[in-house]
């Protein structure tokens, strides 16, 4: 009894069984691809928010005014971030390599035939190489823009494109809240265009925003405000002291006791990092519970057909033992059709579900992540499901004797 | 030789208990053709089943060639049933959507037969059983009595030491009926080959050697037929039917 006529039988058997054979091969497909497309899809939205936040730099502390939300729902009163706040922290905290102030806004930019919204941000020189921007063209602002109050911008790559359709923006004018600027920077495009992109941003002098933009809203009791700090730390490991010291100085500046609510959030890179990553590994998780009931319909859809299809080829094993086939001829046969339905039904699975990644990143919505893992994982559970349940019931019967199988409804 | 000794075979329904085969001794020797007769539900497809090695006795003993069928390991009994059996089922049994040829190669797939001798060993067996025109039939674009003529082609494509066929003409009209057993007659002259067919009609049953009756799972009688019928000779009514002018289609031939 040769292999290669044990694989001709299984195929003669798949091929005389086409709907039978195509639905089993159906339902892995359904399950490998749900669980690639659904893994990839959320192993990329990981590896793409960490490596944004990531890009920001690891060194980096974050003060902001922000109104923030706390463990139990309540939502803690802000406490106003003051430009006098910055010079205290500026003068008083030690170990900063480089700090830099800012207030943001959404304004509509304008050029001579189009408008869009995007973040405008007044900054100071040191923006740019605390949270590591770097500049493709013109150059970036400087300290003596501020201090004249200069109405120039250094725009975002997404800016450039949408408003000036690839021509040179340099030099020319882009209205902010219906006040002209001149471009004379554009900003080297980060790569991705998540949440924290600076791509979509417009860089303004702080100074200049204050005076000709932000207006009113930039004042509390005639005092400038701002959105937030940037702080690049020293090292990373004095982040943590930086984040106290810069504390302090806050409870100080705004006459706060020590148990008293600080009404800022303080915060670094490293625990931005962690937190996200707590919230990416529940989004994996529930992908992945979610790619799991996907598997496991695929595998009740193959059980399915297998188990409605079992008295039939009960009989079919009656008949082959009574004509004279050895009991591992027929689980022989029955392995390979498995194997053979399970690798197919595998591979179309992969196709289908890198498929859908692929097209999910095509669309730009988020750069889905296929690896190895993951197409073993799905890949051999299918597989499992497809061979027990293919096996199984072959094995029952052919411990029957011929004329039993035969009977067997 | 294949040899019954006390066979009894029970199905239990619950607390009910059925003697399908209740004490059958019986001994076949090589190259006898043996019809078994009896009512419907007397246990001769049952008793079949056992003389072709596909079920077992609840109790008593079977041998082939000496050898008690209880003793053999299932490879031995799988190619005891590829090589020396040939079984013709009341029900047919053929494969679903597989063509009528490949339905009477399945044997050869397990008894060693080469591949490329398998086709051609399947289209002569269908040929004889005068299929030659459907081989690549599915068994449900077959007539019944075609469907019963593949599955004696099965039974014969290994040339088998031992043919057993449960109502090998219930589903044929006479014509053919007569032809299958111009077949059985010849493998049993020419070939040696043992010959046991179940059926109801005694005058099919006349054309062996021996006919055993069943009765109730027990053996009524086992009588030797000095003169059994050739082949094509005409049924006894046939020839009353024909003498009496009855326009039936044969006769209209
Ligand atoms: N699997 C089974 N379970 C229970 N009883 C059975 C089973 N198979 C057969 N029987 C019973 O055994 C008896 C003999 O059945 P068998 O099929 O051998 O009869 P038979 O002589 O071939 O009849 P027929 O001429 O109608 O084919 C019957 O009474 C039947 O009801
Ligand atoms: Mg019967």
């Amino acid at each position: 009894m040769s292999i290669l006529n044990n694989i001709r039988i299984a195929l003669r058997a798949l091929k005389a069984n086409k709907l039978r054979s195509s639905l089993t091969v159906l339902g892995i497909v359904i399950g490998v691809a749900a669980v690639v497309a659904l893994l990839s899809i959320g192993k990329g939205a990981t590896q793409g928010i960490t490596s944004q936040v990531e890009g920001m730099g690891t060194n980096l502390v974050t003060v902001s005014s922000s109104r923030m939300f706390r463990p139990g729902g309540v939502t803690s009163s802000s406490a106003t971030l003051l430009y006098s706040d910055y010079e205290a922290i500026a003068a008083k905290v030690d170990n900063i390599a480089g700090i830099a102030p800012y207030y943001q806004t959404q304004e509509s930019v304008a050029t001579s035939n189009r408008t869009s919204t995007y973040s405008v941000i007044g900054i100071t020189p040191s923006y740019e190489s605390v949270t590591l921007q770097s500049i493709d063209l013109g150059r970036f602002l400087t300290s003596s823009d501020g201090l004249t109050k200069k109405r120039v911008a250094v725009i975002g790559a997404t800016v450039s494109s949408d408003l000036f359709q690839g021509l040179n923006p340099i030099g020319r004018t882009i209205k902010i809240n219906n006040v002209d600027f001149e471009v004379v920077g554009v900003l080297a495009s980060k790569g991705t265009s998540g949440f924290m992109s600076g791509d979509s941003n417009v860089l303004i002098p702080l100074e200049t925003g204050y005076a000709k933009v932000f207006g009113m809203r930039a004042r509390s009791n005639s005092k400038y405000t701002l959105s937030g700090i940037s702080i690049s730390a020293a090292t990373a490991e004095s982040t943590d002291t930086v984040i106290s010291q810069v504390e302090t100085v806050l409870r100080s500046q705004h006459g706060l006791g020590l148990n008293d609510d600080l009404g800022f959030s303080v915060s670094s890179q490293a625990q931005m990092l962690s937190s996200l990553s707590s919230i990416t590994s529940t989004l994996t998780a529930l992908l992945g519970a979610i790619a799991g009931i996907s598997l496991l319909v695929g595998g009740i859809g193959i059980m399915n057909i297998t188990l409605v299809s079992v008295t039939e080829r009960t009989r079919e094993i009656g008949l082959r033992k009574a004509v004279g086939a050895p009991r591992k001829a027929i689980l022989f046969q029955f392995l390979v059709e498995t194997v053979t339905l399970s690798l197919i039904g595998g591979v179309l699975g992969i196709a289908l579900g890198s498929a859908i990644a692929g097209i999910v990143t095509f669309l730009g919505l988020i750069t889905a992540s296929i690896t190895l893992d993951v197409l073993v994982l799905s890949f051999t559970f299918s597989a499992l499901i497809g061979l027990f349940f293919g096996i199984y019931p072959a094995w029952q019967a052919s411990k029957l004797n011929p004329i039993e199988a035969l009977r067997y409804e | 030789m294949i040899e019954a000794k006390a066979i009894t075979k029970i199905y239990k329904l619950g607390d009910d208990e059925v003697h399908a085969l209740d004490g059958v001794s019986l001994k076949i020797n090589d190259g006898e053709m043996v019809a078994i007769m009896g009512p419907s539900g007397s246990g001769k497809s049952t008793l079949m089943a056992i003389l072709g090695c596909l079920d077992t006795p609840t109790s008593g003993e079977y041998l082939v060639d000496d050898q008690p069928a209880a003793g053999l390991k299932e490879s031995q009994l799988a190619s005891l049933r590829a090589h020396k059996i040939g079984f013709v089922f009341q029900q047919f049994n053929l494969l679903p959507r597989t063509s009528a040829l490949e339905n009477v190669m399945l044997p050869l797939t397990y008894d060693g037969t080469k591949i490329k001798d398998r086709i051609t060993r399947a289209e002569e067996a269908l040929e004889t059983v005068g299929l030659k025109d459907r081989m690549k039939h599915h068994p449900n674009q077959l007539s019944g009595g075609q469907q019963q003529r593949v599955a004696i082609a099965r039974a014969l494509v290994n040339d088998p030491a031992i043919l057993l066929a449960d109502e090998p003409t219930g589903n044929l009209d006479s014509k053919t009926g007569a032809e299958i057993m111009a077949l059985f007659q010849t493998l049993h002259c020419s070939k040696k080959q043992t010959v046991v067919y179940v059926t109801h009609d005694s005058f099919i049953a006349r054309h062996t050697n021996r006919i055993i009756t069943l009765m109730d799972g027990k053996v009524l009688r086992d009588e030797i037929n000095k003169n059994p019928i050739k082949a094509g000779t005409p049924r006894p009514d046939e020839l009353i039917t024909n003498s009496n002018g009855n326009h039936g289609a044969e006769v209209l031939q």
